[in-house]
């Protein structure tokens, strides 16, 4: 156990060492530089670009330049922004918290929302309901989120005026308000990106819940615990809910990667200062340690959750057992 | 106009004959019955034979061409209408031309796109499968480190920092970043294909490595295959939407449903209906794709083959 998660996160170091070393890679090769956005930009002099390359060290060789940002990176040290004049990890500290508390809240009504359809649809298989959600399910699976962001902007942002638009608060009286006024007024900024994030992927679950459940409820057990004369609903909560949302866990692990997509998206259609906005805006500003150090944090991020993940199917389900050599 | 809906309806009655025609003949095999059990299966099918044939009969179908501006003043933003069933933008420029249009871009975006990805994670999956050993061990590495990156990341990178990339390289760029999950899926039906009799006895006929793994194995995994590409088309077509949305994929004045939801999105209040209405195409043909592919899955199945 310990020798696996040893080697786990070893593999883990060495994929984030290989994303540092991929992105680095393609923004070098990239034409163009940051201060010198195109070939025929004539807007700024060369001998201003030129002294401005020397600052942030952009004139050596690009090896001397790689092996310099992976000693600055393992002392923790991510450079300086181009295009914030701040430090790199003081613009992540902004806007990490934002993302984590927009994947949180989408993550809950992706998982609450969609296990719960799910298991529903498995209890009513076959039948009017069933196939109803079926059909809802389909087309929230198929929509693209940033169309959906801005037609539920559209409906309750702009319409009903139900909702704000965008940001995380309001920009004139969030910070006079009471601790309390705080809170609320970012819970509703949150309702529409989260609920979007949310929807597209509790489509995804409760289609995967589903498919799940109605193989477990077909299985010996579940007949045995009807027979014992169980209510049906401690039969399906108890006993086949539990086994068909072990595979959901493996799903959470992996739902990360698409959670950062969507994020560039949803955080572009709202407004939200968040990872995903961050980047995109670093990546058109060229802002070069910026675009690094969020590919880092987000490989670390996707690594680690695919390694909490096999923990916790492990911890669920006693049948798995980690370090075990796959028998093929 | 006339043409447009008289051209209109045919495609309609065409798609819908053509999917329950199709019905008609499969019920008659096995796997033909178990991809029209389905409840959505003949819709989709339907579906998708319509937008493709609107996508290859465009300049039929369009009353307008896509890119005419016919009065920047007086056209702009116009709600639907008779002349304009669909309304018009900013431009001046018909909508429903331009969703027609964009289906030959959006479609064959995603229909390419898709076919680089299958492609790759076919060779690398086969090759990693059954060579095993230092080969396998590289290519799944390879696959580990692409798959942790959020795919978006990547391609913003690879599109955002060389602008103005032609047509052409956005989609094998989308292809190339997405072959991951592929590969992974063939990796594990080569491995337990390459155990199979058949395998031995083509090797023992004196068959090539080459011959081996593209003549026996592959087309043996070809059930996944068919139905990662019918899925993998649509998670294409959404990418392409998004990153031109972001406005660094399919570049104006060429007409693609994900850019003509970012032309919108500025007047989402005076005129909504330039966002929502490729939106509805977006989501209609994914929709018809996962359906199908759903289906496929259910009807490919071989473990259903018994009952």
């Amino acid at each position: 156990m310990t020798a696996w998660l040893l080697r786990r996160l070893a593999a883990s170091v060495a994929i984030v060492f290989a994303v540092l070393t991929l992105t680095f890679v393609l923004i070098h090769l990239a034409p163009g530089s940051p201060f010198r956005p195109s070939a025929d930009d004539r807007t700024v002099s060369p001998e201003v670009i030129a002294r401005l390359d020397r600052v942030y060290g952009l004139d050596r060789p690009l090896a001397v330049q790689y092996l310099k940002y992976i000693g600055n990176v393992a002392r923790g040290e991510f450079g300086e922004s181009f295009s914030q004049h701040r430090p790199v990890a003081r613009a992540l500290a902004d806007a990490v918290p934002n993302t984590v508390l927009l994947g949180v809240a989408a993550l809950a009504i992706e998982f609450a929302l969609g296990i719960a359809l799910g298991a529903y649809q498995a209890a009513r298989a076959r039948r009017r309901v069933d196939a109803a959600l079926s059909h809802v399910t389909l087309f929230f699976y198929s929509v693209p989120t940033f169309w959906l962001g801005l037609a539920l902007l559209l409906v309750f942002g702009q319409w009903l005026h139900w909702l704000p638009v965008g940001g995380v608060g309001d920009p004139v009286v969030h910070d006079s308000l009471p601790w309390a006024g705080r809170v609320l007024d970012t819970l509703r900024h949150l309702v529409l990106p989260a609920g979007t994030l949310g929807l597209v992927g509790a489509a995804g679950t409760a289609r995967y819940q589903r498919a799940a459940m109605l193989e477990v409820i077909h299985q010996d057990y579940v007949r045995t615990a009807r027979a014992k004369g169980l209510s049906e609903r401690r039969v399906l909560l108890r006993h086949a809910l539990r086994n068909a949302v072990l595979p959901i866990i493996t799903l959470l692990g992996l739902s990360l990667p698409f959670l950062l997509t969507g994020a560039v998206l949803v955080e572009t259609v709202f407004s939200w200062p968040g990872m995903g906005k961050l980047a995109a805006d670093a990546i058109f500003a060229r802002d070069y340690p910026v675009v690094t150090a969020a590919a880092i944090l987000a490989a670390a991020m996707v690594a680690v959750s695919s390694v909490a993940a096999d923990l916790l199917t492990a911890v669920a389900d006693p049948r798995v057992r980690l370090g075990a050599r796959d028998a093929r | 106009m006339l043409r447009t809906w008289l051209s209109l309806g045919a495609l309609v009655a065409a798609a819908t004959g053509g999917a329950l025609l199709l019905r008609r003949r499969c019920e008659r095999t096995d796997r033909g019955r178990r991809f029209f059990r389905h409840p959505t299966s003949t819709t989709g099918v339907a579906l998708l034979t319509f937008f493709v044939l609107v996508a290859v009969g465009a300049p039929l179908v369009a009353p307008y061409d896509p890119a005419a501006q016919p009065d920047p003043v007086g056209l702009q933003n116009r709600p639907p209408s008779w002349l304009h069933p669909l309304g018009t933008d900013l431009y001046s420029h018909d909508l429903l031309s331009r969703v027609v249009f964009g289906a030959r871009v959006s479609l064959g975006v995603g229909t390419l796109a898709m076919l680089v990805a299958l492609t790759l994670g076919a060779v690398v999956g086969a090759l990693a499968g059954y060579l095993g050993r230092w080969v396998d061990g590289l290519l799944m590495r390879i696959v580990d480190v692409g798959i942790a990156v959020p795919r978006m990341f990547l391609l913003l990178m690879a599109v955002a920092l060389w602008s103005r990339l032609p047509l052409g390289t956005l989609i094998v760029l989308i292809g190339v970043t997405g072959w991951f999950g592929t590969s992974r899926l063939v990796r594990a039906e080569v491995l337990s294909l390459r155990e199979r009799p058949f395998v031995d006895a083509a090797r023992a006929l004196g068959a090539s490595t080459r011959r081996v793994i593209f003549g026996h194995v592959l087309p043996n995994a070809a059930a996944p295959l068919i139905v990662s590409a019918a899925l993998g088309i649509g998670h294409v077509m959404l990418l392409e939407a998004a990153l031109s949305f972001l406005g660094i994929g399919v570049r104006p004045p060429v007409a693609s449903w994900g850019n003509m939801i970012a032309d919108g999105r500025d007047l989402l209040t005076t005129a909504p209906w330039i966002s929502l209405v490729p939106g509805f195409a977006i989501a209609s043909v994914v929709m018809a794709l996962n359906a199908v592919g759903d289906a496929l899955r259910d009807a490919l199945d071989p473990h259903e083959e018994a009952t």
